[in-house]
């Protein structure tokens, strides 16, 4: 069955504190290639049947009202996972 | 770690721009002045601000900070500390928080704040920075954080709304305080419909330290350096500052800024442990921690409570968002930051300690004899101001204010007389039950299990006793109690009386956990001052508190005012939080809010009348009228002074305050307390107090408290009552035998049923 | 980062490290307490250790020296916020190294003990099998949990019998203990189970397991707080042995006791 993700990062002028914590941790294990860390979520939702354009759109819907919250974080991503849908 | 210097430029309002250009209008209303305001900033300055002295200037003369509509009447808190009420108090009004001496070389600082506003918007962040920023006030007095506690109070408990506020808020508490090891011991949880669209989110915390250990937030010592350390500064907070925009001309504006800061308590619980041992290594003179208006805030109070000058070079300021403008940057509410002044010869040692913990800092500048806070932007001048101007000498207002029409009409409404008080409950059990699944009264363990009570191992009272309790001399065993209170709907039938009921039941709390009450801090909130009507609760309260304090002699020692809590005309009930502090001399003399040993005699404290206005009971039948209980401070004094000595002797074994819910709840509270149960008379008390039994159980007369002393105890327990001159009764025996609450003659209520109403209600709505 | 010389706070007041009873015949015995920055039980360790009469000794994340410790504990706390997952950041200090070797070391292996972000890291650092998640309400949960000692052979718990239950404090968000089925049930097998919870699992762990411990016993891992529950008046309101006065429950203390005495003996 076909997933759409979604992908919700911090806002980028809001403080991550999880990605802060990493980017920290990182030269102290000796990776040093990196100057900042974000952290975000990625949810799957997994369709019932074709992914139509309502359900699409259901699921950009549910990406900014239930799975981020506006005030702190983006939706940077909502669309078909590749693998499923060949 | 060093300070990175910046190379960017942006085409900054410079002091001489701004004299040069008298002309150039800025956007001060947008900023939140209004016009005499801004007259008065040009007056002082004797030419227009510059960007960066308007945003300045403009966050530190708001309400929040500069307390222009309520300084006049908070005046009456100085005014009215006697100085036998002084004894006690290291540090006053004014610092970051109060100091207490507690003795021993012990001292303890607390306060509450307000955090209600930014909890609404983001439940989670919201809560979560407002435990942030009430312990760094305390740390920036130099003291240990070593508890916390947070009263709450929500719209309906089944709005739609209500669900969002309490899932996040208790979330963000838990999420923040368990994260920086501070056993949270105790608040309130209240539902009332008048803070549907302004929950209060208020937060205490406590502190303890050696007496030679107090820091204070100045700066003096011309030549000694100054350094921001922590967290990196970005756009929190600033949102509506956006306008700032302006004073950058070029043409791309800045992203825009988020209204909402967002917590770390990791760094938080880092910056605790690093300024502990900053203060033990003796490399700071002055501490400041940075809250409401950022850098503003901190470079005008620490130069003005010094030498009177410092100078800054603002692009020294380590950024998150390197877009931010020099007004964002000093208005910025970022979190989890300090600002500290460092004799030069402490600056290795200084850099030291925060190497150790990973901490990022960066030397700011210094301090000045001047009287000037100067403050550069790469070698160019952008502020130049007197920092008294900013942080002490801001507008105070006389806001007009006049007791409501409509309260002689509320006033008048009496619960006992209205439709529908008229005909009492025939069956008391089902009452009994119905007051205790209650909103307001139910079981708040939904709650405090989301909170830490045990970390640090200190804790030897937390919720649902009557004050939390959190030893602080693990030698001797010295300790303090707090506890925290507040009726919102006493208030609205009388502010004045109010007040003072809020105080009294503080420190009844206290008293009835064994402590000596020894201080106050209260978080006072309001609707809008430019109400009248508003403006008259306020004035009415402080009036109260500030003689109650008189008359009980503990003195307010420090907290907070927070209005507009309003959505369109309709303001919240007149919410003072007052929050009382006692002191143990060992904590192993705590009292529990409930009875154990079977066979001990139950008392009751105190005089029972018909006083239903504004109760419990009356809130559950859907009244609000009428006059709040009467209040006598010289019998809260005695009782309290009773409740101390039988603590101390060891005359009693629990002591239960009666407060909101009568003689019904406290008795289900201290059964339910251990899971024992007793048997009560009601009779003799109905005689003696001229009530029935409803009203014997469900009024809420104050100075009054129930009390299991065992049997060895009685003669001196009832001859403690008679020298002193204090009405007591002997209501029941603990019975261990039956797990009930029999009031005999009327009902018998198996612990279990009385639990499952109790425990079910919060729950129900919220899992 | 470099270590200063400037000693950590783990200590806030000016209380002694050395035991509470000075006779005690355990004092000899010093059992090391790790301090990551974020962690928040430590002082409440060294706490325990003292009253179980050995001697605490504060270690730093950072250093390289075990100092000599006979035991060590890796307390509770939110290392690092937690941020990446519980334990995760921790786990590369300097100071795990050390103890990790010092662990692995055969017959005379040192007894590590980790509690609730401590038993994370040990988890991350593959000292024990398994993890933690969040818990099953996804709320932090602070309550007395009731717990059976499965196992009274390990360093940390001979002085329980087997089958013994104790009622100590839990306090956690990523509480509920996790691992494959071959995992789990090699974990029973081997008798590595060490606590169960009783009278109700409060976070989902599988097969209601609250701690752990290694193949030789010296390490062991839970995540209730038996540090909590060591001082009469400021435990929990009960125990498992019986009413006990107004947070007067101290079942943990036999924890530290059992490592005291085993490394005497």
């Amino acid at each position: 069955m076909p997933r759409i993700v979604v992908d919700v990062m911090p806002k980028p002028e809001i403080l991550d504190p999880q990605g802060k914590a990493i980017a920290g941790a990182l030269p102290r294990i000796g990776l040093t290639g990196f100057t900042a860390v974000r952290q975000g979520k990625r949810f799957e939702l997994t369709v019932d049947g074709d992914v139509t354009d309502e359900v699409l759109e259901q699921a950009r819907h549910a990406a900014t009202t239930l799975l981020s919250n506006p005030v702190i974080e983006d939706v940077t991503r909502v669309e078909v996972l590749e693998e499923d849908a060949q | 770690m060093t300070a990175e210097t910046t190379s960017r430029k942006f085409n900054i309002d410079t002091v001489a721009h701004a004299e040069a250009t008298p002309d150039q209008a800025l956007p001060w209303a947008e900023l939140g002045l209004k016009e005499n305001e801004y007259r008065r900033v040009e007056e002082i300055l004797g030419r227009r601000p510059t960007g960066a002295e308007l945003a300045m200037y403009s966050v530190m003369w708001s309400e929040h900070c500069s307390y222009k509509s309520s300084k006049v009447h908070l005046r009456q808190f100085g005014e009215k500390v006697t100085d036998a009420m002084k004894e006690h108090l290291l540090v006053g009004i004014g610092e970051n928080a109060g100091v207490v001496d507690i003795g021993d070389g012990w001292a303890v600082t607390f306060k509450v704040e307000s955090h209600n506003h930014p909890s609404f918007v983001e439940p989670y962040q919201g809560a979560a920075t407002g435990v942030g920023g009430i312990v760094r006030d305390i740390i920036s007095m130099g003291a240990r954080p070593v508890a916390v506690m947070d009263p709450l109070r929500f719209g309906a408990i089944d709005h739609p709304d209500t669900a969002r506020l309490v899932h996040g808020i208790v979330a963000g508490i838990g999420g923040y305080g368990n994260s920086l090891g501070l056993p949270n011991i105790g608040g309130e949880v209240v539902f009332d419909s008048v803070y549907q669209g302004n929950p209060l989110v208020n937060a205490l915390a406590v502190g303890v330290l050696r007496h030679e250990d107090i820091r204070l937030a100045n700066a003096s010592g011309a030549g000694n350096r100054v350094v921001l350390f922590g967290a990196r500064t970005g756009g929190d907070g600033i949102g509506g500052a956006s306008v700032l925009a302006s004073e950058s001309f070029d043409s791309t504006k800045p992203s825009k800024r988020p209204a909402v800061q967002v917590g770390d308590p990791f760094a938080e619980k880092v910056l605790i442990e690093c300024c502990l041992e900053l203060f033990k290594a003796s490399v700071v003179e002055g501490i400041q921690d940075l809250g409401a208006a950022g850098i503003s805030c901190a470079t005008s109070e620490l130069a003005s409570n010094g030498d009177g000058g410092m100078h800054v070079e603002l692009t020294n300021v380590l950024l998150r968002d390197p877009s931010l403008t020099p007004g964002e940057i000093l208005m910025s509410e970022s979190q989890e930051r300090m600002m500290a002044v460092v004799t030069p010869e402490n600056v290795a040692a200084f850099e030291a300690i925060m190497d150790k913990w990973a901490v990022e800092y960066s030397w700011l500048g210094e301090v000045t004899d001047t009287g000037r806070l100067i403050i550069e932007w790469a070698g160019e001048k952008i502020v130049d101001v007197d920092p008294r101007t900013v942080a002490h000498e801001g507008p105070v207002y006389e806001r007009p204010y006049h007791r409501p029409t409509w309260l002689d009409g509320v006033q008048a409404d009496a619960f006992t007389t209205s439709s529908a008080g008229v005909e009492r409950p025939a069956d008391l059990r089902e009452a009994v039950l119905e007051l205790m699944a209650s909103p307001n009264m139910c079981a708040k363990d939904w709650v405090t299990d989301q909170y830490d009570r045990y970390v640090q191992g200190n804790t030897a009272l937390a919720m649902p006793d009557d004050a939390g309790v959190v030893r602080v001399d693990e030698e001797t065993g010295l300790g303090v109690a707090i506890s925290t209170d507040a009726n919102g709907r006493y208030s609205y039938l009388d502010p004045y009386e109010g007040a003072r009921l809020a105080l009294a039941e503080a420190y009844r709390n206290v008293a009835t956990s064994g402590a000596a009450p020894l201080a106050v801090t209260d978080c006072l909130n309001f609707g809008s001052p430019e109400d009248p009507e508003v403006m008259w609760q306020f004035a009415e309260t402080v009036r109260g508190l500030a003689d109650a304090c008189q008359e009980l002699g503990v003195p307010v020692t420090g907290g907070n005012v927070s209005l507009y809590n309003q959505t369109g005309g309709v303001a919240i009930h007149p919410t003072p939080v007052v929050g009382v502090l006692g002191v143990f001399d060992d904590v192993a003399r705590r009292t529990p809010s409930g009875w154990r040993e079977d066979g001990q005699a139950v008392y009751l404290l105190g005089t029972t009348a018909d006083e239903l206005d504004g109760s419990e009971w009356a809130n559950l039948r859907g009244h609000l009228g009428g006059r709040p209980p009467a209040l006598d401070l010289t019998a809260e004094k005695t009782l309290a002074a009773i409740l101390v000595n039988c603590s101390r002797d060891g005359m009693i074994d629990a002591a239960h305050d009666l407060s909101e819910g009568g003689l019904a709840a406290g008795l289900s509270e201290m059964a339910l307390r251990f899971d024992v149960g007793a048997r009560i008379g009601l009779d003799e008390l109905c005689e003696r107090d001229g009530i029935d039994a409803f009203t014997a159980l469900f009024s809420e007369s104050q100075a009054r408290a129930v009390v299991s002393v065992p049997r060895s105890e009685e003669v001196r327990f009832n001859d403690m009552c008679t020298a002193r001159n204090f009405p007591t009764m002997r209501i029941g025996v603990v019975d261990t035998e039956n797990r009930a609450l029999d009031v005999q003659g009327y009902f018998t209520l198996p612990l279990d049923v009385l639990r499952e109403a109790h425990e079910g209600t919060l729950p129900k709505h919220f899992s | 980062m470099t270590s200063s010389p400037v000693e950590t706070p783990l200590i806030g007041g000016p209380q002694p490290l050395a035991p509470a009873d000075a006779a005690s015949p355990l004092d000899g015995v010093s059992v090391g307490v790790v301090t990551f920055p974020g962690t928040l039980d430590d002082r409440d360790a060294a706490r325990a250790v003292r009253l179980a009469g050995g001697s605490a000794v504060q270690l730093w994340h950072g250093d390289h020296d075990l100092q000599g410790v006979d035991a060590v504990i890796i307390p509770g706390g939110f290392s690092y916020g937690d941020y990446l997952r519980a334990g995760a950041i921790s786990r590369f200090a300097p100071l795990m190294e050390q103890i990790t070797a010092a662990a692995s070391g055969g017959a005379d292996a040192l007894p590590v003990l980790g509690i609730c972000n401590g038993f994370q890291v040990l988890t991350e650092a593959h000292l024990l099998p398994g993890s933690m998640i969040k818990n099953e309400s996804l709320h932090f949960l602070c309550r007395d949990q009731r717990l059976r000692v499965e196992n009274a052979g390990t360093f940390w718990t001979s002085e329980y019998a087997e089958g013994e239950e104790l009622v100590i404090p839990l306090k956690n968000q990523d509480g509920q203990f996790v691992a494959d089925n071959r995992t789990l049930d090699e974990l029973e097998g081997e008798g590595r189970v060490v606590f169960r919870y009783v009278g109700g699992n409060p976070n989902g762990s599988r097969r209601d397991i609250a701690g752990i411990s290694n193949a030789a016993g010296n390490v062991v891992g839970l995540m209730p707080h038996p540090e909590h529950a060591v001082e009469a008046g400021f435990g929990p309101d009960s125990s498992a042995r019986g009413a006990v006065d107004l947070r007067g429950g101290t079942d943990g203390l036999g924890i530290f006791t059992s490592v005291l005495k085993k490394l005497v003996g």
